[in-house]
């Protein structure tokens, strides 16, 4: 016998009902039939990832949490852009403002919560905005748009993820803030200073004790008065100063309602058959507004519409953390100086830690970091479980890694950790739960775990512990299939190290290091040459090349040899010489005593076993032949290796001699992310072996065909075409687009065979081939990044650069031969 | 005591001033068939370390530098600064020498 279906009616589409429903689905996937409204015209997304969108480091697709698949799936019907007008008890029935309207045999009403607006004069403008939803942050992205400076009104969580946003995206910023220190409901006065100075050192005005009066403005905001007179320019002003339960549709169906809508501990409402989750409820005289206990009252609400059951809704402490990339803070519970409280403080102020933890009767009461928040889950577990302290008191606050003696090793932290210690705050998942997890599914990825936990998969924050938890169950299993960082110095990729570089506009590598966290002081072997590449490509004529973290050929301009001695390749373009040339290369070789002399692969010659102190001299005589560096050690332009063409060959159809000159006299200078060779043939009889370079050209009668993507190394792969261009000039600013858009988005090491794999050739075709204004923008940021590449190497050295690198320090045969 | 009238006995060789060296960088000591490469790292501390990887004779000198090691260039093996050894799962150590640093001065001890 099969059972109708009930019919569940959901109001709102934020995290709480989305949470619900997947609760929901997992026990009893076939009960309902579920329909939602959803005022917003979109899927259920993380409202907390908004601020990473808002600063650039993440997308809106990066953050959907149910795409339209996942309601496909499962049946639900989804009115976007529906906002519900009136629930009829009665007939037990909801009808939205556009006239749907659908039954129900039990309601969910999750209307979220509002934005606060003060309602100061000029609240109205055009220009003042909430930061509630993805329209906001469209907003502020349009106004950034134009420039100018934002004002935000509101110093907690919100108001500061906002400003450092809004300063990622070039805003100038103020922040104004009514109490004496910023986040005053979660952090101390200390840890507030703490966050205001680094807020300040990153350009962001603070001023605290800040009481707006007014928002001037003719049609859209202009600027923003105090109560003390003080004028501030604003184009933008963005109002996060608090939040108020949504009810209004709820107490017009007559609900009980107190600050949000009143419901007992099993989310019911004074109605049985209509349930609340989210912001607009309150349970047990609270409401709340982070994510955590909304998750809880998901799970709750789950339970009891798919049966009976004892669930009940217990407050709990919720830490805080600040999503603000390199700012670190964590707090909990009580930090007040109430009667009977004591602190423990530690202070760093060289490296801007500070950490306190509150004990009353010898109880983990409140903890509030800044800067090193390792511990923060260690005290939230001693807070909830009201351990006595007072046997390891003395070294409480160097944190758990120092109890027993023990030095910081992180896994040991998360070894030592209980079965039921909280791991991911915002989906409240334990330790046990992620275990249990990754040894009965078999899980082996971080997606995976987070696929099926939901543990790191909100905020983020805690993925380093679920990857020490991964570590510490699979060995070195995890540590095999783990999604690569760039080394073992940090967890982000090339590709987000790339994106970070930009969004945050970091210009150095120390900065880089710092502002994301590298786990090393300065970096390593592998991570410094590539970060050393990025900013060379992003910032051109800004960034200064770091000579220390390249690689020794890069640094001297020539091949080391495994016997410490150099190899010399003068470039020769398009593999065209002359008896002069070749004369003074013989000379270079007599009088230096150069042992070998060897034709390459890429038409040219190689003086190989030139002794370091002898590489000035030996360039010396190579310019003043006309000579320069041909960069056969460089990740950038090796040679152009071409046919006789036209000019000779009874085949040819072009000069591909003279475009081959003409294209490396383009290209060399460039660093890319690896080496990058390239050849032209005369006819396809390909005589230059075009179609297994970086990037090649065949000429036939009627133009040009572009290839790319060859490989002939230990990896063999024909080239795949770009497409066919008419003229000469066409052959140069296609293949310096192409160039620039590799030397854009590969990552370090990356051939461009691999590096057009991962984008797509389709892709890489539509922007360099078959969109003219993106290839046009790509060549021109090609040739100005050039204007500081092609330096000769070698004549700037012969001129005196870089001098230390040729000449020892000290010589001491001759003394002691003395 | 006897280790005071040693320590007096050290002969100590200047080689150069500490800024001849690039922070995060190294410069090279020729004695006979012997070279030693004078490192100077990001906070200004200096080592010497005979210029010859464990694992092939590498010249470390040319190597990158950090976080008071360095990573030869021939095969990225990773070499202590401090002591000459091979960090990691390699196993090897290059011969390492005194150094005083006075006045930004360098003096080795070889």
């Amino acid at each position: 016998m099969t059972q109708e279906k009930q019919r569940l009616v959901i109001v709102g589409n934020g995290m709480a009902p989305g949470r619900m429903l997947e609760e929901l689905f997992d026990r009893a996937p076939d009960v309902y039939d579920v329909t939602i409204f959803n005022a917003e015209p979109r899927v259920n997304y993380d409202r907390i990832m908004l601020s990473p969108v808002l600063s650039g480091e993440k997308t809106f697709e990066d953050i959907v949490i149910h795409d339209d698949a996942w309601y496909a799936e499962r049946g639900v019907t989804l009115h976007r852009g529906e906002k519900v007008a009136k629930i009829d008890r009665a007939a037990k029935m909801v009808t939205s403002e556009g006239g749907l309207a659908a039954s129900y045999d039990k309601l969910v009403i999750a209307t979220g919560s509002s934005p606060f607006i003060i309602p100061v004069p000029g609240h109205q403008l055009p220009g003042v905005l909430a930061y509630r939803d993805l329209d906001d942050v469209d907003g502020m992205l349009g106004a950034c748009a134009k420039g100018g400076r934002a004002v935000v009104i509101g110093g907690g969580l919100l108001g500061l993820e906002a400003a450092a946003g809004l300063k990622a995206q070039g805003m100038d910023v103020t922040v104004l803030h009514l109490m004496p220190t910023l986040m005053e409901r979660q952090l101390d006065a200390a840890a507030g200073y703490l966050l205001q100075r680094e807020l300040e050192s990153r350009g962001i005005d603070v001023r605290c004790g800040a009481n707006t009066k007014a928002i001037h403005g003719e049609t859209c905001v202009e600027a923003v008065e105090l109560e003390d007179g003080t004028m501030i320019d604003a184009s933008l002003v963005v109002m996060a100063v608090g939040i108020r339960p949504s009810a209004d549709l709820a107490k017009e169906a007559g609900l009980e309602i107190g600050r949000g809508i009143v419901t007992d501990a099993t989310l019911r409402t004074s109605d049985p058959d209509v349930f609340s989750v989210g912001e607009c409820t309150e349970v047990d005289g609270r409401v709340y507004g982070l994510v955590a206990p909304l998750y809880t009252m998901a799970k709750v609400a789950a339970e009891h519409l798919t049966g009976p059951s004892e669930a009940a809704f217990k407050h709990a402490e919720t830490p805080t953390k600040l999503k603000v990339t390199g700012i670190n803070l964590y707090s909990v519970g009580e930090f007040g100086d109430a009667e009977g409280t004591e602190d423990v403080v530690l202070r760093d102020a060289m490296r801007g830690t500070y950490k306190r933890v509150i004990l009353k009767d010898n109880k983990v009461i409140g903890a509030v970091l800044y800067g090193d928040v390792a511990d923060g889950m260690w005290y939230n577990e001693m807070l909830k479980s009201g351990e006595d302290v007072s046997e390891f008191r003395d070294t409480l606050i160097f944190g758990q890694a120092y109890q027993g003696g023990g030095g910081a090793d992180p896994l040991a932290i998360v070894a030592n950790l209980a079965d039921d210690a909280e791991i991911c705050g915002c989906n409240g998942i334990c330790k046990g739960d992620i275990v249990n997890a990754i040894t009965e599914k078999g899980l082996a990825s971080l997606d995976g775990v987070r696929a099926h936990t939901k543990a790191s998969a909100s905020c983020g924050t805690c993925t380093g512990l679920v990857e020490d938890l991964m570590t510490l169950t699979l060995g070195d299993d995890f540590a095999a299939g783990a999604p690569a960082g760039m080394c073992g110095c940090t967890t982000h990729s090339h590709g987000d190290v790339r994106r970070l570089i930009k969004a945050k506009e970091l210009k150095s590598i120390p900065e880089v290091i710092q502002e994301l966290e590298w786990t090393t002081p300065e970096g390593c072997a592998k991570c410094r040459p590539a970060l050393n590449y990025y900013l060379v490509s992003d910032w051109p004529g800004e960034y200064v090349d770091d000579m220390q973290s390249r690689f020794i050929n890069e640094r001297v301009h020539a091949n080391i040899q495994k016997d410490g001695t150099y190899s010399v390749v003068p470039r020769m373009f398009g593999g065209i010489t002359t008896p002069d040339e070749l004369r003074a290369i013989a000379d270079v070789a007599d009088k230096f005593e150069i042992p070998t002399v060897k034709v390459t692969g890429g038409q040219r010659i190689d003086l190989l076993g030139v002794k370091k102190e002898d590489l000035i001299p030996v360039w010396d005589d190579l310019n003043k032949a006309g000579m320069i560096s041909g960069a056969a050690y460089a990740k950038g332009l090796r040679t152009v290796k071409t046919c006789v063409g036209s000019d000779w060959c009874r085949f040819g159809t072009q000069d591909s001699t003279g475009l081959g000159i003409k294209l490396e006299q383009l290209l060399w200078g460039a660093w890319s992310p690896a080496k990058l060779k390239l050849a032209v043939s005369g006819c396809p009889r390909n005589c230059s072996e075009s179609t297994c370079k970086d990037i090649g050209i065949i000429c036939v009668d009627s133009g040009y065909e572009i290839l790319y993507g060859g490989a002939a190394g230990l990896h063999i792969q024909g080239t795949t075409m770009l497409g066919k261009v008419p003229t000469e000039q066409d052959v140069l600013e296609t293949v310096g687009a192409l160039t620039q858009y590799y030397r854009e988005t590969g990552y370090y090491l990356e051939r461009i065979y691999k590096w057009a794999d991962r984008i797509g050739y389709d892709h890489i075709k539509s922007v360099i081939y078959d969109d003219l204004e993106q290839r046009a923008a790509y060549f021109d940021r090609f040739i100005f990044s050039q204007k500081f590449a092609q330096i000769d190497p070698w004549a700037e050295r012969v001129a005196g650069a870089e001098a230390h690198e040729f000449a020892p320090l000290a010589d001491l045969t001759l003394e002691a031969a003395e | 005591m006897n280790i005071q009238v040693s320590a007096d006995a050290v002969q100590w060789t200047l080689v150069g001033a500490v800024t001849d060296i690039p922070r995060q960088g190294a410069r090279c000591v020729k004695r006979g068939d012997m070279t030693v490469a004078v490192f100077r790292t990001s906070d200004d501390r200096v080592f010497a370390l005979e210029d010859k990887c464990p694992h092939k004779n590498g010249p470390l000198s040319q190597g990158i530098v950090h976080d008071g090691c360095v990573t030869c260039p021939l095969h990225n093996w990773v070499i202590s600064l401090e002591t000459g050894s091979a960090q990691g799962a390699d196993e090897g150590q290059t011969a390492s020498f005194p150094v005083k640093v006075e006045d930004g001065r360098i003096y080795l001890s070889l």
